[in-house]
């Protein structure tokens, strides 16, 4: 943890009653990233997200937003940080622009004389410029997702704080956000995006938390968490058996035959050693694949898979 | 200074103060179908009296109450009149919609939360929403007041105006009047509009805030009727708002009205205080 972290909580608890949602996270956002906060539904990413905006009183523990504490000063911090909390909300019986409107009066740092254009520009930016006169009530759920995002867009940001941005939202609506994410990082912010879909922020996050019941498991750059999973090297030969042979005779370790060939965990063993071993050892290798982990399967092995909700 | 402090970014500047949001709130208030559908059923009541009294081939009679035996006298009369049968139930009603409204309407709706990270700071949240739902007491008082008073001389005329007391006073001066009374109200019903802003932090729906407003109204009502608690009347929300008839005496009739004005000060004062206890520490889970 250093002084330059968008973000940073120290042992942050919530209880709510008996239930511990929240328990002794460290969160680490550094200024500049992307950061992926990871977890199933009700891992206690939503509750942590709303402590960090001041919304929820912490338990226990500390958080600097921007480098300001919440709560007590959250009034200071909250000015440059944009946040997507939990799905839109706003008055159905006003339009997008009447909803802009009033979050922008609403603002005390913001200008006035400036108010209709950058309304203007945040709709256009999310492509909701044509609607921008329709009431909410009448937008879909991508619209409404979208008109959300355009509420953060408003003044400039050095924090977006995006809960689920792309629940509800089309493949197409999901690509957009990812590149809007995309985007808002090349232009400095910092981005904090919560999803319990991994494969969708995955290609875009510098940095990845994961959350599992209340808990923070695992945090580091993309990379690092990518470590935790090694790399598998698998052959497709008609000689399984003696291709599962050279494989532990090179150090390869967990290695198993399969229908087609040998599969086995590399390790420290240099792919293209494998391959020339082979070649050596004149088996007929068809295909040989490197097979680095994703994400996904990172993100399932230390979550578990299935439908179980935890907490 | 800390290395935190170090590192936080330099607060963006809060701009000279406007009202901007305030306006945007008395925007949502009264632009609100329901509300103004509720607005129009207060404006109906001095219309539907001037008419029926007019209409009625006998005039009140002796045993009409006050404001009513005047009417055919002075047009004016019609907005006392509709202050009076309002006070009971439907100028309550309209004040708890709006209040019940403010805090759980918004808990409700999720916006709340859309709110609170803009950021407004929560106590500025509720005196902004407090300062609206006063100003919609004084408009549905004065809604009221200026649609009998318009209705009324149309009707009746106007002129001179006797007075409670027997003695006579100025048209203008009736007019004046008239104005206090349904200033007094409006403050009257503004304190009314403090609890149920007390209330509405205390829950996310809001109109189970409305409801509970109206009933703290009615039953401070009723208690008022019980003598065998004659002792707690003078501390009753409501036990000096039918002083507002002592306004239209010569000379003025004071003491019930500074009583009723202490009386909703403090319950404003109060109540505020409590929805911002209640509210500055709230979790906001919805």
């Amino acid at each position: 943890m250093t002084a330059s972290d968008a973000v940073r909580t120290s042992g942050l608890t919530k209880r709510f009653g008996s239930q511990t949602v929240v328990d002794a996270i460290d969160l680490a956002v550094p200024r500049g990233s992307v950061y992926g906060f990871l977890g199933p539904n009700g891992s206690g990413k939503t509750t942590t997200i709303r402590m960090l905006l001041g919304l929820v009183t912490p338990t226990l523990g500390s958080i600097e937003l921007l480098g300001w504490p919440v709560p007590g000063r959250e009034v200071d911090a909250l000015p440059r940080v944009g946040a997507l909390v939990e799905g839109p909300a706003f008055h159905p019986y006003l339009s997008g622009r009447e909803n802009l409107h009033r979050l922008d009066a609403a603002d005390r740092t913001s200008d006035p004389a400036t108010a209709a254009r950058r309304i203007d520009e945040a709709l256009d930016r999310v492509g909701l410029l044509p609607a921008a006169r329709k009431r909410y009530r009448a937008y879909s759920l991508g619209m409404r997702q979208r008109l959300a995002i355009a509420v953060a867009l408003l003044t400039p940001k050095d924090l977006m704080v995006l809960d689920e941005p792309t629940n509800g939202l089309d493949p197409q609506g999901t690509r957009e956000v990812r590149s809007l994410i995309a985007s808002l990082a090349t232009d400095g912010t910092t981005v904090l995006v919560s999803s319990h879909l991994l494969s969708e922020v995955e290609q875009v996050c510098t940095h990845i938390g994961v959350m599992h019941a209340g808990r923070l498991i695992t945090q580091g750059t993309a990379a690092e968490i990518r470590r935790h999973q090694e790399t598998e090297a698998r052959i497709e030969t008609d000689q399984p058996d003696h291709t599962a042979r050279l494989m532990r005779e090179l150090g390869l370790r967990d290695v198993r035959t399969t229908p087609h060939g040998a599969a086995g965990r590399l390790g420290d063993v240099p792919p293209e050693k494998v391959v020339a071993a082979c070649v050596h050892a004149g088996l007929s290798v068809t295909r040989f694949i490197v097979d680095a982990p994703t994400l996904e399967d990172v993100f399932v092995a230390l979550t578990g898979e299935g439908f179980d909700v935890s907490g | 200074m800390s290395a935190a402090e170090l590192s936080a970014t330099a607060a963006v500047p809060a701009r000279r103060p406007s009202p901007r949001f305030l306006a945007s709130e008395l925007r949502l208030v009264l632009r609100r179908r329901r509300n103004l559908a509720g607005l129009a059923v207060l404006a109906a009541v001095p219309i539907f009296i001037a008419i029926a009294v007019k209409s009625s081939a006998s005039q009140p009679g002796a045993d009409a109450p006050d404001f009513f035996r005047s009417i055919t006298e002075n047009g004016l009369f019609v907005s006392l009149a509709a202050l009076t049968v309002e006070l009971g139930i439907f100028l309550p009603l309209a004040v708890a919609a709006i209040a019940g409204d403010a805090v759980a309407g918004e808990a409700n709706l999720g916006t709340l939360r859309y709110l609170l990270v803009v950021p407004v700071s929560r106590l500025r949240l509720l005196a902004v929403k407090y300062t609206a739902i006063v100003l919609f007491a004084f408009v549905a008082t004065f809604l009221v007041a200026v649609v009998g008073m318009v209705i009324g001389l149309a009707l009746f005329g106007g002129g001179n105006l006797t007075t409670l007391s027997g003695t006579q006073i100025s048209f203008t001066e009736g007019l004046g009047r008239v104005a206090l009374a349904s200033a007094y109200l409006g403050c009257a019903l503004a304190s009314l509009g403090a609890v149920g802003l007390f209330i509405s932090t205390l829950t996310e729906q809001p109109i189970a805030a409305t409801i509970a407003t109206v009933i703290f109204s009615a039953a401070s009502l009723i208690l008022d009727s019980i003598p065998q608690v004659d002792w707690l009347h003078p501390y009753l929300l409501t036990h000096h708002w039918t002083a507002f008839g002592d306004l239209l005496r010569t000379p003025i009739a004071w003491s019930g009205v500074v009583q009723g004005l202490y009386v909703a000060a403090a319950y404003a004062l109060v109540f505020f205080l409590a929805a911002w206890a209640r509210f500055a520490g709230k979790d906001v889970t919805n």
